[in-house]
């Protein structure tokens, strides 16, 4: 006779803090809608009832970095748009996930040239690669669940060493 | 008679120092000319009241490599009074500095056409070409730092390494 079987018929049940938090973390990430060209447009598709980003908990795409836990990179990365891109991301608060949404943030795509950055990886740390050109909808769910299972995982202390950006690079810039 | 002769023939009258190269291709005019009549032919064109060029549509240029005028300004212009429209070509003059660097240059059309300061800044910055008295020559797609000119024909495709700035990781 432990604690749980005794709580069970009040229905309670004993977990961890740090699971709880992964939970209500990953059932809850907010978008970043960092869309820059055509990806934009599916990502703004996956939004629609159609397929339906509320069905996981994301329909709350912030136009502010600073209320975000997610970026979605959709579109090409010009090397003149990689430092306001970086500058973005630096805003939002920790922790935080980035999805390389289609073939030009992840490699250059078709855009093998000297204006475009081959891959956002050079500058940002990206968790999900999304193939595709344009990725499908459906397919950046796909993406959002792979951040979901990603952040499940996750534990509080996980991110007590976490790089914060440093003040100077937002002043300078 | 159609445009295509009366343009021709107005231009010849009205410069008669000045040698006219006129071409028609697929039904398009295309006259190319000495770079120094470039202001003079341009306001003709945009007053004569029988033309009326008052739209600018685009100004571009081209790389010819290893030619002797290496860099061509090519000019797109159209009529709406008579809906036609007109493409001028002019060489880039080429001087040499004290230090051996070449330079290309034209005067600016922007005293003529508003319009002509974005596309002549668009090719500043893509072929290096400089536009005599233009009231705002700065790069237009390229950071302002950058030192290259990246449509020419010597520019890598995939550019020069370590010209172009990322942000920290």
């Amino acid at each position: 006779m432990g604690l749980e079987s005794q709580l069970k018929e009040h229905g309670f049940f004993t977990t961890t803090v740090d699971a709880v938090v992964a939970w209500s973390r990953k059932n809850s990430v907010w978008p970043m809608p960092m869309g820059i060209s055509c990806c934009a447009i599916e990502m703004m598709a996956a939004g629609d009832p159609r397929y339906d980003i509320a069905r996981f908990g994301s329909e709350v795409m912030r136009f502010t970095p600073r209320q975000c836990d997610l970026m979605i990179v959709a579109g090409t990365v010009t090397y003149k748009m990689s430092h306001v891109v970086r500058k973005i991301y630096d805003q939002m608060p920790d922790p935080k996930w980035v999805i390389a949404m289609g073939a030009c943030t992840s490699s250059g795509g078709m855009y093998r040239s000297y204006s475009v950055v081959q891959g956002i990886d050079q500058f940002l740390p990206v968790d999900v690669y999304l193939a595709g050109c344009p990725p499908r909808p459906d397919n950046l769910l796909h993406a959002l669940i792979m951040i979901q299972e990603k952040i499940g995982k996750t534990k509080a202390a996980d991110f007590k060493n976490i790089r914060r950006p440093e003040l100077n690079i937002i002043q300078n810039n | 008679m159609s445009l295509k002769e009366i343009i021709p023939q107005k231009l010849k009258e009205k410069f008669q120092n000045t040698e006219f190269e006129i071409s028609v291709y697929r039904d398009e005019l295309t006259i190319k000319f000495d770079q120094k009549n470039i202001l003079k032919v341009c306001e003709f064109l945009k007053l004569e009241p029988e033309l009326e060029f008052l739209l600018c549509e685009d100004i571009t240029a081209v790389d010819w490599a290893k030619r002797k005028n290496r860099f061509t300004v090519v000019y797109h212009l159209f009529s709406l009074k008579n809906n036609f429209r007109l493409r001028l070509k002019a060489d880039a003059a080429e001087s040499e500095s004290s230090t051996g660097e070449i330079k290309w240059s034209i005067d600016s059309v922007t005293s003529i056409w508003q319009a002509a300061n974005w596309q002549e800044r668009e090719a500043y910055d893509m072929y290096g070409i400089y536009f005599n008295n233009h009231p705002d020559l700065r790069r237009m797609y390229m950071p302002e730092e950058f030192e290259y000119y990246p449509l020419r024909k010597d520019f890598p495709l995939m550019g020069i390494p370590g010209s172009l700035s990322l942000p920290n990781k």
